[in-house]
C-alpha cells in the first residue's frame, strides 16, 4: 500500500536533528488533519520520529523503507 | 506546562558544543522549554567571534587573549592537532551536509532555546556583556540554574 501526505518535506542527506527540526517548521504550515510525508535516508528517523510524534502529540502514521530511503508520515493533530 | 530541558554548558570544546545544541534543538522542536546555562569554558562558545574582549587587569587581558572563545574558534577535544584536526571535522561535517554550530545555534534561538550567562565566571575571567553575543538572554547564578533545574525533567552537563 502506498500512503499519500499531502505536503512532502525532503530531508534526504540530512542528519539529526535536521529531519525533525525541518519537520517542527513544516508542520506548523498545515492545517490539522493533514499528513506530512518527510522522505529521509539517515536510519535514525526510525526510532526517532515516532519519539518526537510521542512527545509534541502528533500521530505517527507509519513508514516505508526502501534501499535505504525512507518515507515517513506524521499527521498534524493539534 | 511545557517539559523542561536545562543544560549547563561547562566544556568550550568544539564537540562538546555540538552535543549540547544537538539536544537543545531536539528538545526544542519537541516542544519543550529549553534553558542553556553556560559558565567557566562555556562560556568561550557565546562569545562574539569579532571584536577585542575587554577586560581590566594584566592576568585577565592575558587569559582573554590566549582563551579568545567565539563560537568559530573552539578546538575539538581530541585530535585538535593546532586546528587541522578540528578543521577536518568541519570538512567531514560539511561533506555530509550537517549543519556548522553557528548554524545549529541559531536553530536553538529559531525554536526559542534561552541562553544564560554564570556571572561568577564572567567576573573572574573578565568577560563583560559586551564581549557575549546578543541572543544571551539573562546573566545569572546557581540559583537560577537551579530553579530551572529543579523543574526540568531533563537536566544534563556538558
Amino acid at each position: 500500500m502506498t500512503r499519500k501526505g499531502d505536503v512532502t518535506l525532503d530531508c534526504v542527506g540530512l542528519y539529526c536533528p535536521m529531519p525533525i527540526a525541518a519537520t517542527a517548521r513544516k508542520i506548523k504550515e498545515l492545517q490539522v488533519g493533514q499528513v506530512l510525508e518527510i522522505l529521509a535516508d539517515d536510519q535514525g528517523i526510525k526510532e526517532d520520529m515516532p519519539a518526537w510524534c510521542r512527545v509534541t502529540g502528533h500521530e505517527f502514521v507509519g513508514m516505508e523503507e526502501e534501499k535505504g530511503q525512507y518515507k515517513v508520515y506524521v499527521k498534524k493533530s493539534k | 506546562m511545557k517539559d523542561k530541558v536545562t543544560l549547563v554548558v561547562f566544556s568550550g570544546d568544539f564537540d562538546k558544543a555540538l552535543a549540547a545544541f544537538n539536544i537543545a534543538v531536539g528538545a526544542a522542536t519537541m516542544g519543550m522549554e529549553v534553558d542553556m546555562f553556560f559558565t567557566f569554558w562555556g562560556l568561550n562558545i557565546i562569545k562574539k567571534n569579532k571584536g577585542p574582549i575587554k577586560s581590566k587587569g594584566i592576568m585577565r587581558k592575558m587569559l582573554n587573549a590566549m582563551n579568545r572563545g567565539g563560537s568559530k574558534r573552539l578546538h575539538l577535544s581530541k585530535f585538535h592537532m593546532f586546528g587541522v584536526g578540528t578543521w577536518m571535522m568541519k570538512r567531514l561535517m560539511k561533506d555530509v551536509n550537517f549543519p556548522q554550530l553557528e548554524e545549529l545555534m541559531a536553530l536553538a534561538r529559531e525554536f526559542g532555546v534561552k541562553y544564560i550567562a554564570c556571572t561568577t565566571s564572567m567576573g573572574i575571567m573578565g568577560i563583560t556583556r559586551e564581549a557575549l553575543i546578543p541572543e544571551v538572554d539573562t546573566l545569572a547564578g546557581v540559583a537560577t540554574y537551579l530553579a530551572e533545574a529543579k523543574e526540568s525533567k531533563v537536566n544534563l552537563f556538558v
